[in-house]
């Protein structure tokens, strides 16, 4: 079977020159020189959003702040990203579906407003919203044909909680179908750009909420990670990306791809906007048997605002660099930018060391092997028979079978196969159950080195984007992309990503991310370093995608 | 899966709030039924229900073997009954077993699978009314209708119903089981899976025990219980124009069942008759009404048999190819079904065609009385299961499992010993404890410390006779255990005459209230006083000098004359036994 051959055999990247020298902190200046220069005429077409900022502000704070102070009514607001979506949608193509209600409900806020009523935290604040998350007044496709059209009867818990607190939800975003995928190539209906290379992927499977964020169609996005669905996407992209805790956020009304690994997570442009929309999404739900009944903390609130920091604002906190993760098969480019986050945080005063973990190549086949079976269970109910595509067939099983073949597309067709072969008599043992106990060990390696150290650091992908089509015939190749990221969900912990470089490659550089994985239930410790880390960091990561015309 | 064949769907009155077609065609109508006509508020799809398991962690996918479960043994399992071993009686079992010119001897070997829909307020993983009757798709939701998206909440009452009835068969309980996830695709099941428990069971290892109806000769047998395992129901399937699926023109799903909590009893292969299957069953239902965890019904389909049934020379050891019957609606069909299928198999054998008897499924006709071949199967099907991630692990503790068998009511079989023990007969004994509510009626009499046999008769005979003629349940009678005991008394000690008691019944039944104050009202107390009665004879002596003479003159006969009079005097109120002494004497004086 495919997922048994060695994961381990990165492809090599032949396309990413060195962008870096050792040197790590010296050079963004050059890099960003590059960047501004070809920026310029970008700037001059679009907005001022696009121009290069100071450092990563909370576009969810300035909403508010400029509703409370009247400086912009909420219309106005919604206006102002329903045309950007709009404008760049052309280009980057990251949504299925636009809201049609989000002016009425942005009216109804600033009628709210006029009365001096109260207002939730994220009143009139756009966000878009992964496919896969079921939403009561559009369609949820789940990026699959076997979908289409459908409309769920009721808002998954994540989606509720953030109308609780009054997001307007914007659209939903295309994904590569049921999750399954690095590159939203995946879809059944569209391929999405990478806004910093529109001949690039934006990595997958929320590769629509990725791009949105990144091509500010949206203040945010809600995303969903199995393998690595909203970190890869997020680095690919040079968006912040969270994969929270397993169990943190409720996956009910999340269209489930592999149960037991499956997250729903969030995107924003700054650390401090992921905070506040994971602030909202996150607790226990009691439609969902294995949301965790955990206390949620403050996050967004006791972060330091950054010219409050003192010069080493990071000490007592320990960082572990994944030795695994930066060696053969990883791109040069990639290396460098994580080894010069690593050496920005020991400026920052944290403690950096370098761990070994000698298991950590054994995830992906397990991931691989668990997910699929798991997925060929999942995707049983799309068959036709109550909603969805259904084909025409003089037999039952035929329809069924025509149903699912005109519906599902390729890459789910072969989970699905694997997983029903996996799980099959005789099979079990030496997959299913396998791949259980490998899991196992992944996750006792990692709780034991996250006794050691806070966090441990890593790159999210061997790569940054690549083109469109590149890896669209060689799914192994696609599959060795996740080796980063799968062993995080194996162990159910929590994962930020923010980005932490360009590599050279496209018109205007590549952005890479960093990975940062916390103790399990820990994502304040994450969240509150990530904020320090990406407010202080040098200037190359300041620069927003320049979108082609 | 038997080939379904395909039919028109055309959209009939369902009085339904959709209707499900499963089989498309050309002339399809309506396909996107649960689209944006269905709403569902946010409150509705707010499951008010708690996992059970109390410590199980937030990431239940770490995998369990097995071996790492615990289970508490249950404590009843090993007391012995302390009864004497009673003589199996032959006379059943020879009723089903065959003989040929050869002198083979045959024996069948049954083993049956029950499920047993759990009366739950609310389905097993959403909170779906599961009550039965409702019209077609109405107690349905996002969960049980396997919308995308949606996630099972396991009803805690589905937990406790099964510990409860792995109590009462003597089972082990395991305090650590999980779900598991059971393969398939079929109309009338919505996730294309049905959550089941696999390797580890809620209970395993019990027994149960029966006591065969005397008329067959009695006995007393015990059969092993296998395993007790959680589940929850598919939904129903409506084939138009034909009772199954073959001959009908379409189908309609009715996902009203779907959800619904059930717990399958797999019995050991221990039943060698149609009537010992029978009885086991009965004996199962009886527990579940007992335990209130069922009504056990098994016409609505609240109590389904499936019978594994093969045959082999009496002596050999080896199990001969078993065929698997469905569709027994009541216990006297399943054993003649099972009569039915032992005969075909034997003739089978007998007539050099046993390899005709192959492994397949076969449905019990009611109306031509006979099993038909319903689908064959071909190996094993594998249902693929496996660790159920959306559930975490039900973890029990020793106290939880303890204080729910300190609930337990007095069970069936430990009620027939009882009542041996109080000298009623077998016969008598079925009878009372047949129905849980009759049982405890009649235990309520006797706390008020009735005589047995006279209660067990007044039961068992008027009061059986009205509620039957009444169409009541025993619970519904106005006659209160403490007033029927309390006329059992008044017969006892003399205050009234049985006679009478038979008279003041109806009014009790019909009117409750205490059997004295009726008697009293009506002036019916017996009269057993000795001056009152010498001087009633006196007076009918003194009316009918002639006939005292013709007595006196050797006519004893009129001695019956007298008697009516007397008693027509008293109305019917005199102590028979008293007045019949005094008469004499009188006479005789």
């Amino acid at each position: 079977m495919a997922f048994r051959t060695s994961a381990l055999a990165l492809p090599q990247q032949v396309g990413f020159a060195f962008c870096m020298t050792g040197q790590a902190l010296k050079l963004p200046r050059t890099k960003r020189l590059v960047v501004r220069n070809s920026m310029t005429s970008a700037t001059s077409l679009h907005d001022n959003l696009i121009v290069a900022q100071a450092r990563p502000a909370s576009v969810i704070r300035k909403i508010r702040e400029d509703l409370e102070n009247r400086e912009r009514s909420a219309v106005d607001i919604m206006e102002d990203y329903l045309t950007r979506l709009r404008d760049r949608e052309t280009h980057v193509q990251s949504f299925l579906h636009v809201s049609e209600t989000a002016m009425e409900e942005a009216k109804l806020l600033d009628d709210k407003l006029a009365q001096k009523a109260r207002i939730g935290p994220l009143a009139g604040v756009p966000i878009a919203v992964k496919d896969n998350l079921c939403t009561k007044d559009m369609p949820s496709t789940g990026g699959s044909k076997i979908l289409e059209g459908y409309r769920p009867p009721y808002d998954a818990t994540a989606v509720r909680k953030l109308r609780e607190t009054g997001a307007v939800i914007i659209g939903k975003t295309n994904m590569d179908e049921f999750g399954m995928g690095s590159t939203t190539e995946g879809s059944a209906y569209k391929v999405t750009a990478n806004p910093w290379d529109t001949t690039r992927v934006p990595g997958g499977s929320s590769g629509g909420s990725a791009a949105a964020v990144a091509a500010k169609q949206c203040a945010g996005a809600l995303g969903s990670d199995t393998g690595g669905s909203i970190r890869q996407p997020a680095s690919f992209c040079g968006v912040v990306g969270l994969k929270p805790t397993y169990g943190r956020v409720s996956r009910s009304g999340l269209m489930a791809y592999a149960s037991s690994l499956d997250v729903v997570g969030c995107f924003g442009s700054s650390v401090e906007d992921v905070a506040i929309l994971f602030q909202s999404v996150a607790g226990h739900d009691s439609a969902d048997s294995t949301s965790s009944s955990k206390d949620v903390p403050s996050f967004a609130e006791t972060f330091t605002p950054v010219d409050k920091l003192n010069s080493k604002p990071l000490v007592g906190v320990k960082f572990g660099l994944i030795k695994e993760t930066l060696g053969e098969g990883v791109d040069s480019s990639v290396v460098s930018a994580v080894q010069s986050a690593a050496k920005h945080l020991e400026n920052l005063g944290a403690e950096v060391i370098e761990v070994e973990l000698p298991k950590f190549s054994l995830g992906l086949p397990a991931y691989y092997v668990l997910a699929a079976s798991e997925a060929s269970s999942n995707l049983s109910r799309y068959d036709g028979a109550r909603y969805g595509r259904r084909e025409d067939a003089q037999e039952l099983v035929t329809m069924y079978g025509k149903s699912r073949d005109m519906g599902l597309g390729s890459e789910v067709k072969r989970r699905i196969l694997m997983g029903t072969y996996a799980l099959s008599a005789g099979y079990y043992d030496a997959y299913y159950k396998r791949a259980q106990q490998v899991r196992r060990l992944i996750q006792t390696d990692l709780e034991d080195v996250l006794q050691r150290v806070d966090i441990l650091l890593s790159p999210v992908a061997p790569t940054p984007a690549y083109k469109i089509g590149e890896k669209a015939d060689d799914p192994l190749a696609m599959y060795a992309g996740d080796l980063m990221t799968v062993n995080v969900n194996l162990a159910g912990l929590p994962a930020l990503v923010v980005p932490c470089g360009v590599a050279e490659g496209g018109q205007f550089g590549l952005p890479v991310g960093l990975q940062m994985v916390g103790k399990s239930f820990d994502e304040a410790t994450l969240l509150h370093s990530g904020h320090i880390f990406e407010q202080t960091a040098p200037s190359w990561h300041r620069t927003v995608p320049p979108l082609v015309q | 899966m038997a080939a379904a064949r395909l039919v028109r769907a055309t959209m009939v009155a369902l009085p339904s709030a959709f209707c499900l077609h499963i089989y498309s065609s050309s002339k399809i109508i309506s396909r996107n039924l649960l689209a944006p006509g269905l709403r569902y508020t946010p409150q509705q799809l707010h499951y008010r229900f708690l996992a059970i398991s109390t410590s199980a962690p937030a990431l239940s996918s770490s995998p369990s073997s097995p071996s790492s479960s615990h289970s508490v043994p249950s404590g009843r399992k090993k007391q012995n009954r302390g009864l004497p071993a009673r003589v199996l009686t032959q006379q059943s079992e020879n009723r089903v077993l065959e003989e040929n010119a050869s002198g083979t001897e045959y024996e069948a070997v049954i083993g049956i699978e029950t499920h047993v829909q759990l009366s739950t307020a609310t389905k097993a993983f959403c909170s779906c009314p599961s009550q039965y009757g409702s019209e077609p798709n109405s107690n349905v939701c996002p969960i049980c209708m396997g919308l995308p998206g949606c996630l099972p909440v396991l009803n805690e009452k589905c937990v406790e119903f099964g510990v409860r009835l792995g109590h009462a068969l003597h089972s082990d309980i395991a305090l650590n089981s999980k779900f598991d996830r059971k393969q398939y695709f079929y109309p009338d099941l919505p996730k294309g899976y049905q959550i089941s428990q696999f390797d580890i069971p809620i209970a395993k290892n019990g027994f149960l025990e029966v006591d065969l109806p005397v008329e067959y000769g009695g006995g007393y047998r015990k059969f092993g219980i296998t395993r007790v395992h959680m589940e929850e129901d598919a939904g129903k399937l409506i084939h138009a124009g034909a009772d199954q699926l073959s001959g009908s023109s379409h189908s309609q799903v009715d996902l009203n069942r779907a959800g619904v909590p059930l717990l399958e009893i797999v019995s050991e292969p221990d039943m060698r008759t149609g009537l010992e299957a029978a009885e086991y069953a009965a004996e199962l239902q009886r527990i579940v009404r007992y335990l209130g965890v069922g009504n056990g019904n098994m016409q609505e389909g609240s109590m389904r048999c499936d019978v594994n049934i093969s045959v082999r020379p009496k002596g050999q050891a080896k199990f001969g190819t078993k065929v698997e019957i469905k569709n027994m609606n009541s216990f006297s069909a399943m054993q003649r079904a099972i009569e039915y299928e032992i005969e075909r198999q034997v003739g089978l054998i007998e007539g050099g065609e046993a390899d005709k008897i192959v492994q397949e499924t076969r449905l019990w006709e009611e109306a031509a009385q006979r099993t038909t071949t319903m689908r064959k199967k071909e190996g094993l099907a594998d249902y693929r299961y496996f660790p159920e991630p959306d559930l975490p692990e039900v973890i029990l503790t020793e106290e939880y499992v303890e204080s729910i068998r300190k609930t337990l009511p007095e069970l069936p079989n430990d009620k027939r010993r009882r009542y041996e023990t109080l000298g009623l007969s077998m016969q008598d004994i079925l009878v009372l404890t047949n129905d849980v509510d009759v049982a405890a009626y009649f235990d309520a009499v006797l706390e008020k410390g009735s005589d047995v046999k006279m209660a067990a008769n007044w039961i068992m005979g008027d009061i059986t006779a009205y509620t039957k003629n009444e169409k009541l349940s025993i619970t519904e009678l106005k006659l209160s255990p403490s007033a029927l005991a309390e006329l059992i008394s008044l017969i006892k000690d003399g205050t009234i005459s049985g006679k009478i008691a038979k008279e003041v019944l109806p009014e009790l039944l019909e009117k409750g209230g205490s059997a004295k104050s009726i008697i009293e009202k009506k002036g019916l107390v017996q009269i057993s006083d000795v001056a009152t009665i010498e001087k009633m004879i006196d007076e009918v002596l003194a009316k009918n000098p002639s006939q005292l003479e013709a007595y006196r003159g050797g006519k004893t006969k009129l001695q019956g004359f007298f008697v009516g009079q007397v008693m027509k005097a008293s109305g019917g109120k005199v102590n028979p036994a008293l007045m019949n002494k005094i008469l004499l004497e009188k006479l005789n004086g």
